[in-house]
């Protein structure tokens, strides 16, 4: 294995961590704000980066599909908080979890009845094409570089928002104690459809970027949705901050282990056993390493202070 | 006196006995079939309602053990069929029996494992933690090539049973509608035991419990891993219907329709898998011969369950469960 190697999948690893922490730092707002588990995000997800593909291939233009991506996923967000998502702020998980589920069944349904059972694609913006030279040689796709840029560039804005501005301020107020800011005069109606529509939004966002590396096809966003669910629990549900690191970790620790476990495995195993081994112990690495961790902080990493 | 629940509980199983018989007579194996899966259905999901139902363990992962014992089932039906010996000199074998109990057990070890980790935590956390790890146990079952991988483990001649003629439906049909039966009658031993009062005590009041000496964390232990072993045998059962296994079995969305199948049902009750099960089957049946898109009409019908009709069918039918 070279250094280069090695190199180019650290930067795929950030890449990956950089989409995940996207999609779960909408699913930890949401539970630290509402309180609300929310399976439908991943729907959400494929719904911004079918319009990311809808849009660009009628104009012609991926900038403007990513903005259509926002601006559906947000709508989206906001027509089911209004919907539906704001009867479940009282019910049980078991209900959260049953009608997020229904929600689920009913969008993946609904965009194979709109746009057919296959799969659309999505072209890398011409600004973005092409790769550069890495220290050690190896070539990188600038595009990814791009979304390890963006999704920084998000968290830093989410840094801001939260911790900056009267909105963030709020939200926040709205984590430590619902009853109290709803009876200081702030419409905590209106406060819980705009985290829903932004943690949407960023669901949005990362379909859209990922939809130009992959198909963007029904049920791409369950994997997604279930290793944010992995991020969140790790990183410790409602943290922000454990968004990130979980993120990054989970994105590291997975494409670094199929990469090196096959290759450690041959030390005890003939090659060809330790190819199929190393693959499938890979698979699982993630779960094995959150499982670690919750045996030592059953709260995650960075528990959120009142949850 | 019955109460009305009882009298729609036998009413229930009755039908489910007299349907597929008169189906048989009337020489309609496909409705004999529907029944046999709408039976072995309800026993997985009568296996997530001790957790789910007594517990209050909202286990997002069963498709885990669901998947576990099909594999059991295909894995030692292949064996038996080619005669290669299994580990450690173990050979396979097509005689049910032996395969449930290593479907059980396989389960059951399993669930022992995911449990005493999971159920260090709760609320949310528990919900994703079990889902995760039927995650890991699915992408293992599709990465590892020896047993069909991706593509599932086909069953060449369904495995028999001393003295039956399994390959008649309506004797396999039999064979699961026993298995169903037995596995309700545990529940209620189970229900009314002291073990299953400490358990329904531990869902309402943890502190108190605690309080009074006992570990809830045992107690849910032993229902979680009691759980995942009846659902084993529905795997089991289930691979055994469809002379096929494959990763499908493990995946989240089957660990979502166990739960589904008990809230249309109702949650808690006796017969609320075997309502939601019956329920569910003739959705899928009735739904997919009108539309394609039949999927799309069971969301909105879960919604509308779970936003509007919480009791689900039996709560419809019965009135309000009496304890909660």
């Amino acid at each position: 294995m070279t250094f280069a190697l090695a190199l180019e999948q650290l930067l795929n690893g950030l890449q990956l961590g950089v989409m995940l922490f996207l999609m779960a730092a909408g699913l930890t707002l949401i539970f630290g704000v509402m309180g609300l588990i929310n399976l439908a995000h991943g729907s959400l997800y494929m719904v911004g980066a079918f319009a990311c593909a809808a849009v660009a291939a009628a104009t012609g233009s991926f900038w403007l599909g990513l903005v259509a991506s926002l601006a559906c996923a947000a709508a989206a967000g906001a027509i089911i908080e209004l919907l539906v998502i704001r009867r479940l702020y009282d019910r049980e998980h078991l209900d959260q979890v049953l009608a997020t589920f229904a929600l689920i069944l009913i969008f993946s349904e609904g965009t194979r009845w709109v746009f057919g059972s296959f799969p659309l694609y999505l072209d890398i913006p011409p600004l973005l094409q092409g790769a550069v030279a890495l220290p050690g040689g190896a070539q990188y796709p600038v595009y990814r570089l791009a979304i390890i840029a963006a999704g920084a560039l998000v968290a830093l804005g989410l840094y801001v928002l939260i911790g900056k501005t009267r909105l963030g301020m709020r939200i926040r107020a709205g984590e430590s104690d619902r009853e109290m800011i709803g009876a200081l005069g702030v419409d905590i109606r209106t406060l819980y459809t705009v985290v829903f529509a932004l943690g949407a939004a960023l669901a949005g966002l990362a379909g859209a970027m990922v939809g130009a590396l992959q198909s963007v096809q029904v049920g791409m966003g369950e994997p997604v949705l279930i290793l944010a669910f992995v991020v969140i629990v790790i990183g410790g549900i409602g943290s922000i901050k454990g968004a990130l690191l979980g993120a990054l970790l989970v994105g590291v620790v997975d494409t670094m282990g199929r990469l090196l476990l096959p290759q450690l495995l041959t030390l005890f195993f003939p090659p060809s056993q330790a190819g199929m081994i190393g693959a499938a112990a890979a698979s699982m690495l993630i779960y094995v390493m959150m499982a670690l961790i919750l045996a030592v902080k059953p709260r995650g990493l960075f528990p959120a202070a009142h949850a | 006196m019955l109460s009305r629940e009882s009298l729609i509980n036998i009413l229930l199983a009755v039908l489910l006995l007299a349907v597929p018989l008169a189906a048989n007579a009337y020489g309609e194996p496909f409705y004999v079939t529907l029944a046999t899966r709408v039976a072995i259905l309800a026993l997985a999901a009568t296996g997530l309602n001790l957790a789910l139902g007594l517990g209050g363990l909202v286990s997002f992962g069963h498709a885990a053990f669901f998947g576990i014992g099909g594999y059991a089932a295909g894995i030692l039906a292949t064996h038996g069929f080619s005669g290669d010996p299994l580990f450690f000199g173990l050979s396979g074998t097509n005689q049910m029996p032996v395969i449930w109990l290593v479907a059980m057990v396989a389960a059951g070890l399993v669930g022992l494992l995911i449990g005493a980790i999971s159920l260090r935590t709760s609320g949310v956390y528990f919900i994703m933690i079990t889902l995760a790890f039927a995650q890991m146990v699915y992408y293992f079952a599709i990465s590892w090539p020896a047993y069909g991988g991706e593509d599932g483990l086909s069953i060449l001649v369904r495995n028999q049973f001393p003295g039956v003629n399994t390959m008649r439906p309506v004797n396999f049909f039999l064979i699961c509608y026993v298995a169903l039966m037995a596995a309700l009658g545990l529940f209620v031993l189970i229900r009314s035991s002291r073990f299953g009062t400490a358990l329904q005590a531990a869902r309402q009041n943890e502190v108190r419990v605690a309080t009074v000496g006992i570990a809830p964390y045992r107690i849910r232990l032993t229902a979680f891993a009691l759980s995942a072993a009846m659902t084993g045998l529905a795997g089991a059962l289930f691979a055994d219907l469809n002379r096929f296994v494959s990763p499908s079995m493990l995946s989240w969305h089957m660990s979502g329709e166990l739960i589904v199948l008990i809230i249309l049902g109702g949650t808690g009750r006796l017969f609320g898998p075997l309502a939601g099960a019956a329920l569910f089957v003739i959705f899928e049946y009735v739904l997919g011969g009108l539309t394609e898109r039949w999927q799309f009409f069971l969301g909105l019908i879960l919604l509308g369950t779970v936003l509007f009709a919480r009791g689900g069918l039996l709560g419809l039918l019965a009135g309000k469960a009496r304890h909660g």
